[in-house]
């Protein structure tokens, strides 16, 4: 419509530049389309070939087969699925806490952000070793436990014997370091809040409690998706901590994924295990966009 | 609320920063991040791939001047030299700082873990462009290489190093069972034993024989030792790099069934081995199921017997010579099962510097160069270079062992598998898995037996592997019975 008024109010060249300016979104969009393409779309695709190969590369159910059989991989599947839903709640409660601790305006709440978002500068691997520092038999942890003489020798959190303490430590460490990553996706939300709704309920004597419950957390939706979404997948991909603080004693499915490529030199169940990943994180995305849909015009935002 | 602002931004420049590269080489690692039992990380082999690259051009050049690289001119560089062997950064080190100094060429010594190894081996011949003139490898490792023509044929040089005194054995398998052919010089030889810590022997059970263990009695000794001590000191290397697949695969399995782990995997005798093994186990220090080398917990006296490869006690038993014993591993009802690892230097096909790479093998066939390495990485002649007197005790202690278990009345070698090419990490994680669910999840042994001998015989099919020392040669793929 806007193309045609233009065309018979202003002429042919015009036109010509008003299609172009049309198409320049495009155009910037290609470079991303490629690199998509090639650095996602095409692996992806060729790991769900894979994941259907037997060795020889004629088209085989295999993998999944041995996938199946594999004495590691219910116990993996069961380990991320616990790790998901016990790491992925906690860190929303905290993140939220956090945020709206740094949104309230107390004194030094930039020192806050800079401490809390420490773990964001460090690599996963280093907090798993940080971690590993603490829980392992002769660590930090031990060591106050002994001198407090609360345990004569320490306790082996890390060991196969406690399965439940290992989790927990994975668990704690993995809060630990992925919580920052919400904090600021929830910040970035409660931000662009306008203060106008919060101050209206407080008119009206709605407690903090009650402010925070119907009119932040509604209006936070659209964050909370977000922040759920990239955490549940990124859950999914819990590796280095895992591998640091627990090697193999808590199989998980990207561990599983790794150690089939690169130790046991097996692309095909490896892909597989991969295949197993994208389809709890789709299925995940799938739930939370259902169930946290939001109305653009309810929020205000887009 | 704006001041939040800036602070908000930096910290999502942080983490897109430190997010990305931050997962990617983590995963090249996983394992190292894993040291043995949470001691100061480790010695061995923990500092990452990345890490060592950059290192690794150093010693190399630092180890030219004073040698005439002539005949390396008409390669450009320093001769690549890839290993599976010596990949901790420590072993390395004293591979390219004091064996290869005196190299006659310039070499790059770069160890590399099983599958990058295997990667880049295959990757240059598959694209013709090929960089690596010299491989060190296990038996094992060359075995599919063969197959794939992937090596010279090293018979001239072999017949001109004739006076280095390879064992008959050794050579003949170098063969791959193709008269006229080698394809791999011998470099060296390891084997594993046990380590004793002297204050266990006051606890070995009556009428034991330290040289001349059965595992029933090293199981009693585990039990003595915990009642004197309260604390459980029999280890094992059960860690993500350690090798406690090898003691099933070669030394319980043909002790118990007098095969290797293959064709008796879940016959009766197997049954009571896991028994047996599940005795020992609950005198075993819990960390081993996290234990890599156990020279650290032998020195940190976590541990006061040990079974491991001579390479990975060494270091205990240099440092306190006067502490330990080394002794042959226990027997079993079949007999004293052990499993001697040879290792060989190989030229790939179309390697660029062939005649630097044969020079290196030369020259680390010396007995100079065979002795530096027993001293210095505690891996045993594959020539019959004279032992000399003056070697640092500890070294003396597992020569020694060594030779007792080599020779002892019931001995009964048995090969590093073979023929399993990539699927040698699948063969071991039967065994791995076996021992999991057996010994630590306390499964159904029979029941736990069938079902990962079928995961065996599905690998031994696909690679069509035949059988191995001690079973007989199999027509065919090796069969469990």
């Amino acid at each position: 419509m806007q193309g045609q008024v233009a065309e018979s109010v202003v002429g042919v060249a015009p036109v010509a530049r008003a299609r172009r300016r049309e198409l320049a979104p495009y155009g910037l969009l290609v470079p991303t389309i490629v690199f998509m393409a090639a650095f996602f779309v095409w692996p992806m695709l060729q790991a769900l070939v894979l994941a259907f190969q037997d060795s020889g590369g004629a088209l085989s159910l295999e993998p999944i087969r041995r996938m199946a059989i594999d004495p590691k991989f219910l116990e993996a599947v069961r380990n991320t699925v616990l790790l998901t839903l016990v790491v992925v709640p906690a860190q929303v409660v905290l993140a939220l806490i956090m945020s709206l601790v740094l949104m309230s305006g107390i004194r030094g709440a930039g020192l806050f952000l800079y401490a809390w978002a420490i773990p964001l500068g460090i690599s996963d691997l280093a907090a798993g070793l940080v971690w590993l520092s603490i829980f392992t038999d002769r660590g930090y942890l031990n060591s106050v436990l002994v001198t407090l003489g609360l345990s004569e020798t320490g306790f082996s959190f890390l060991s196969y014997e406690h399965p439940v303490s290992i989790f927990l430590c994975v668990a704690i460490a993995e809060t630990w370091r992925a919580t920052a990553l919400v904090m600021v996706i929830l910040l970035a939300g409660l931000q662009v809040i306008p203060k106008e709704y919060a101050e209206a309920a407080e008119v009206f004597g709605a407690t903090t409690w009650q402010r925070i419950r119907h009119v932040t957390l509604p209006l936070l939706r659209p964050s909370l998706q977000v922040a759920l979404i990239i955490r549940t997948i990124l859950a999914f991909q819990a590796f280095a901590v895992v591998i640091a603080l627990a090697a193999y004693n808590l199989p998980v499915l990207a561990g599983e994924t790794y150690r089939w490529y690169g130790d046991l030199r097996n692309p095909n169940v490896a892909a597989a295990y991969a295949l197993v990943i994208m389809l709890f994180s789709l299925l995940n995305t799938g739930i939370y966009l259902r169930a946290l849909r939001t109305r653009d015009e309810q929020v205000g935002i887009t | 609320m704006k001041r939040l602002a800036m602070p908000l931004l930096l910290v999502l420049a942080l983490l897109l920063a430190a997010c990305q590269p931050g997962s990617q080489p983590s995963a090249s690692k996983p394992a190292d991040a894993k040291p043995a039992d949470g001691q100061p990380p480790p010695t061995s082999g923990q500092a990452s791939a990345a890490a060592s690259k950059p290192a690794d051009a150093k010693p190399a050049e630092a180890s030219k001047p004073a040698e005439p690289a002539k005949p390396a001119a008409q390669a450009s560089g320093p001769l690549v030299f890839l290993s599976s062997q010596f990949k901790p950064v420590e072993e390395a080190e004293k591979m390219r700082g004091t064996i290869l100094k005196g190299a006659p060429v310039p070499v790059d010594f770069i160890p590399e873990d099983p599958g990058p190894f295997n990667d880049r081996i295959s990757a240059e011949q598959q694209t013709q462009k090929v960089t690596i003139s010299l491989i060190g490898g296990l038996h094992g490792d060359f075995a599919p290489m063969v197959e794939k023509k992937q090596l010279e044929d090293l018979t001239p040089l072999a017949s001109k190093l004739n006076d280095r005194g390879f064992p008959a054995p050794f050579v003949e398998l170098s063969r791959f069972g193709q008269q006229g052919k080698t394809y791999y010089v011998p470099w060296m030889q390891a084997t594993y034993v046990l380590a004793v810590n002297k204050k266990a022997l006051q606890h070995l059970p009556q009428g034991a024989d330290v040289n001349a263990l059965t595992y029933k009695q090293l199981a009693e000794w585990g039990a003595n030792i915990q009642k004197a001590t309260n604390q459980r000191k029999v280890g094992f290397p059960g860690g993500p790099k350690g090798l406690i697949h090898r003691f099933f695969q070669g030394y319980l399995y043909p002790s118990y069934t007098g095969s290797s782990g293959v064709v008796g995997f879940k016959t009766p005798e197997a049954v009571t081995m896991w028994q047996e093994f599940k005795a020992i186990w609950e005198v075993s220090n819990p960390q081993s199921a996290n234990y890599e080398f156990m020279q650290e917990p032998l020195l940190g006296d976590e541990v006061w017997v040990a079974w491991d490869h001579t390479a990975r006690l060494i270091n205990a038993v240099k440092e306190k010579p006067d502490d330990y014993v080394l002794v042959p591993a226990p027997a079993g009802p079949k007999g004293r099962g052990f499993m001697p690892v040879i290792t060989g230097l190989a030229i790939p096909t179309g390697a660029p510097n062939r005649a630097g790479a044969e020079q290196t093998i030369e020259y680390l066939t010396q007995p100079q160069q065979q002795v530096a390495t027993l001293r210095e990485l505690a891996f045993f002649p594959s020539t019959n270079a004279q032992i000399p007197a003056d070697l640092p005790p500890g070294i003396r202690l597992e020569a020694d062992a060594v030779q007792k278990q080599a020779t002892a009345k019931d001995a009964m070698p048995s090969l590093l598998p073979i023929g399993l090419g990539a699927k040698n990490g699948e063969l071991n994680k039967v065994y791995l898995d076996t021992f999991q669910r057996i010994v630590l999840k306390g499964e159904q042994i029979q029941p736990v037996l069938d079902e990962q001998a079928k995961i065996l015989q599905g690998i031994l099919d696909e690679t069509k592997a035949g059988c191995w020392a001690p079973d007989p040669p199999s027509d065919g793929p090796c069969k469990v019975k």
